[in-house]
């Protein structure tokens, strides 16, 4: 995983056995101060830390992952790959810059170590992360494999909390694990990320001002999702509750489908969330919305972007693509870390609706 | 929340990166055209790619060539692949073409514009809806007022209920009396609130961040007047010659192809008071109020405060390059500055008496575009021994290309046991800093354009202000003999030019 960063690079490289953190500190100003002395144009990028807590024995899963980021790698990556029985510590450390990067220009260098570390290093892994993070960056920090007490024990020296509500098998649990975080820190939900698009056009499809009234008559929606996306397909419905001031309850859970009611002002909303088998990507499949106006629109994923679906009061149907690449996985985990440098302040009202409409 | 509120504002657009913008018909003339081909189409698709287009797009293309839809669209499909800045999505590309459509016409035909009338409403008809409208005027100059009189009288410059705007790229004139006649045709047929004059440098993301840079940090600002700035310097250098552009660029010269547009754009960037807000009308009201603050020339004065220069042969990164009069379908006895520098004041009170200079050529030893500003020197330098370097007063320089970001001069200590002292830099760098990419200049203008968003575009009379600048130096420069100044290719530029500097400035090297 040492300095695999998905794009062909020039790699400075530096690995010890048995470290401590200053060491390690100490390894990546000398790897930084050659590697500018060998090429003026590397620079050190300072865009934020992202720390990383992984089971060693899945640490290849998450390289991959981290590979698929595109240009959003962080500047500093600290992965903590924790292994069962380990006491000591061992690290390496690399500095990558594209190898193919233009001449003329300034070329970013990426800092990526790897500490392996025990479980009983795990309750005070802050004292082992603070020396090796860029001070005055914002710090993210993403642990797919749980450690709770890692992530307690990081969030004072993190600003940003990355996950994924879909890593958790139940979805109640998952919601409230993300509520809980964001008493302490920015969250950023790759499940909420996976909205954004079907977020974006409902706002769009609402937007002109005669359509505005609608929003009020929103009567029925339904939401298809891959079935392990319960949870996006949760938060979307949270979103439209939390933006449009409706009261949320628990729906209910039957043969896998999710169904109820929830309340705007003139009229109930009938929410169902339907797990679509034959999707092979997670995330959302399609969304279907009605209003007691008459309105009625379904949104579906298809080639080139959304299909869209529409029709008006008066019964007539029209059928358009609404233009959009795919980001796939690796695309959304990259723009997670692009979110952390922002902030969203919708997705924690739609994250508290969408906790007490969990079945 | 009231219902009313809900009818004034969509509570849906909270926290979206992205704003909705209303469904759009673009429109190009000159869609076969090279800027269309190389920035304008590639640009639509990278926003297709990014799910920025309006809800529903349309594309038409116009331009003289006989073309069927499907022609078009290949030879559209093609430049996005050739120009594009990332691979296309073929999926996205697709659906992006497919529903493009092309008008056969030479744009004095008045017979077109109805065609183009009936493609339009038929989209309309397709959505059930009224689209907005937006031309594109991608054309050589000389067809913007014909094409702005044919829409009009197609009755195309409005449509009920939706919007209708007009981008118009540059140069808006190439005198003072042809911007203001621009400015007529345009507003008989459009009103201002329609018009999207382009200079494309206001959509680069570093001319944008001078703004943040200069308003949203309290370290600049209490400096940025009279009292500590000694001079500003503004550079758009190319190392390239004019290509295969001599026929536009022997007309054109580099005070009309540079400095008459980009160049007072960055100076009214530097120079502008704090806008109340950053709305399209506050922003260019306190850019015209710059322009309006520098004393235009005299014909008198035009050769104490202007330069213009030609290149002759030499050598730029080791190959031998020819002089301008030796271009391709460059005349032999042409008078076209391919140099143009001058000095100009700002006659207010926070810039009374710090010289503006501002330089533009072809064939200069670097590209770079950057404005450096020079503070005062410190009162007394102690320091000004035996073994300093290099000792000069700080200077903070905001680069624009090739390497976007911002550098500080600082006087620093030389390490040992004596008090000398050289300059060192303190550099910020776009590219270390942020993850995201900036996004093509036209990306961001076509979007705000669509969006009704003005700010990035050029006013009426901001174009005439900045002509009533430059017209005087073009009508004295048109009006006498040459031959010109020259410099060698592949240097800094003519002699000449130190003259206009004032005191102890000097140029910066390029």
């Amino acid at each position: 995983m040492e300095g695999d960063l998905g794009v062909a690079t020039a790699d400075a490289v530096w690995s010890e056995r048995d470290t401590t953190p200053s060491r390690i500190e100490e390894a990546l100003r000398d790897l930084l101060r050659e590697r500018h002395a060998e090429d003026e144009a590397s620079v050190p990028a300072r865009v934020l830390n992202l720390v990383v807590v992984v089971d060693a024995e899945w640490s290849g899963e998450i390289a991959n992952r981290l590979r698929g980021v595109g240009r959003y790698h962080a500047s500093r990556t600290i992965v903590c790959a924790v292994e069962r029985g380990r006491t000591t510590l061992d690290a390496s450390a690399s500095i990558a810059v594209d190898a193919d990067h233009d001449p003329h220009a300034p070329a970013p260098m990426r800092e990526f170590v790897m500490v392996k570390v025990g479980p009983r290093h795990l309750d005070h892994l802050d004292r082992i992360v603070d020396p090796l993070v860029v001070t005055d960056l914002a710090t993210v920090l993403w642990s797919p494999h749980g450690h709770p007490e890692a992530v307690d024990s990081l969030l004072g020296l993190a600003q940003v909390v990355l996950l994924d509500s879909l890593d958790e098998p139940d979805v109640g649990e998952a919601l409230q694990r993300a509520r809980a975080l964001t008493g302490s820190a920015y969250v950023v939900d790759l499940a909420w990320l996976r909205s954004t698009p079907w977020r974006e056009r409902v706002a769009a499809t609402f937007d002109p001002v005669n359509l505005r009234p609608d929003l009020r008559m929103i009567s029925s929606v339904t939401v298809r999702h891959h079935p392990d996306s319960g949870a996006a397909a949760l938060l979307l419905v949270g979103w439209l509750a939390s933006r449009l001031e409706w009261d949320t309850g628990a729906l209910h859970a039957r043969d896998g489908v999710v169904s109820g009611k929830l309340h705007a002002r003139r009229q109930d909303v009938a929410v169902r969330l339907e797990p679509v088998p034959q999707m092979r990507t997670i995330g959302l499949a399609g969304l279907e919305l009605e209003t007691a106006s008459g309105r009625w629109l379904r949104l579906d994923r298809g080639p080139g972007g959304l299909r869209a679906h529409y029709r008006h009061k008066r019964g007539v149907d029209r059928e358009w693509t609404i233009l959009g690449a795919s980001r796939g996985e690796p695309g959304i985990l990259g723009e997670g870390i692009r979110q952390a440098l922002l902030r969203d302040h919708t997705y924690a009202p739609a994250l508290a609706c969408a906790e007490t409409m969990a079945p | 929340m009231t219902s009313t509120t809900v009818e004034q504002e969509n509570p849906l657009t909270e926290g979206l990166e992205r704003l909705p913008v209303h469904s759009t018909t673009l429109t190009i003339f000159g869609a076969t055209g090279d800027l269309a081909k190389r920035k304008l189409l590639p640009a639509l698709y990278n926003l297709a790619h990014e799910g920025a287009l309006p809800e529903r797009f349309n594309l038409v293309g116009v331009s003289r060539g006989e073309l069927t839809d499907e022609a078009f669209r290949d030879e559209a499909t093609e430049a996005i692949k050739q120009f594009s800045r990332r691979t296309p999505d073929e999926t996205v590309l697709k659906a992006l073409t497919a529903n493009v459509r092309y008008v056969t016409g030479s744009f004095d035909d008045k017979t077109a514009y109805p065609k183009l009338g009936e493609v339009l409403d038929a989209f309309d008809e397709e959505a059930g809806q009224p689209l907005n409208r937006l031309f594109y005027l991608s054309t050589a100059p000389e067809f913007f007022p014909v094409i702005v009189e044919n829409l009009g009288e197609a009755g195309l410059g409005h449509h009920e209920g939706v919007e209708v705007r007009c981008v118009i790229e540059k140069p808006f004139g190439t005198t003072l009396a042809e911007a203001k006649e621009l400015n007529r045709s345009v507003l008989s047929v459009f009103e201002e609130r329609q018009i999207f004059r382009i200079d494309h440098y206001l959509g680069k993301e570093t001319v944008q961040n001078m703004m943040a840079f200069r308003f949203a940090n309290g370290l600049f600002e209490p400096v940025w007047n009279r009292n500590y700035i000694d001079h500003v310097q503004i550079t758009a250098s190319e190392d390239l010659g004019i290509g295969s552009r001599a026929g536009y660029y022997d007309n054109a010269g580099a005070l009309r192809d540079l400095v008459q547009n980009h160049m007072l754009q960055l100076l009214c960037h530097v120079a502008m008071e704090p806008p109340v807000d950053f709305s399209a009308d506050e922003v260019r009201d306190e850019k015209v109020k710059v322009l309006h603050a520098i004393k235009a020339p005299t014909a008198a004065s035009v050769d104490e405060m202007a330069v213009r220069a030609q290149y002759t042969k030499g050598t730029v990164g080791g190959e031998d390059v020819p002089g301008y009069l030796d271009e391709a379908g460059v005349p032999e006895d042409s008078n076209t500055e391919t140099y143009a520098a001058m000095r100009l004041e700002i006659d207010n009170w926070r810039w009374a008496g710090v010289p503006f200079y501002l330089r533009t050529g072809k064939r200069l030893a670097r590209k770079v575009t950057e404005i450096a500003v020079t503070l005062r020197p410190v009162p007394h330098l102690a320091f000004k021994q035996e073994g300093s370097v290099g000792v000069r007063p700080n200077q903070l320089v905001l680069t624009m290309q090739p390497n976007e970001g911002v550098s500080l001069s600082l006087l620093a200590k030389i390490p040992g046991t004596r008090m000398r002292i050289r300059p060192v830099n303190m550099e910020f760098l776009y590219g270390t800093a942020f993850l995201s990419q900036s996004p093509e200049a036209y990306e961001r203008l076509i979007m705000d354009a669509m969006r009704g968003d003005a700010t990035l575009f050029t006013r009426n009379d901001e174009v005439e202000a900045q002509w009533r600048i430059c017209d005087p130096i073009v009508q004295k420069w048109e009006s006498t003999p040459g031959p010109l100044p020259t410099y060698e290719a592949g240097t800094q530029g003519p002699a000449e030019a130190d003259a206009l500097l004032l005191g102890d400035a000097e140029w910066r090297a390029i």
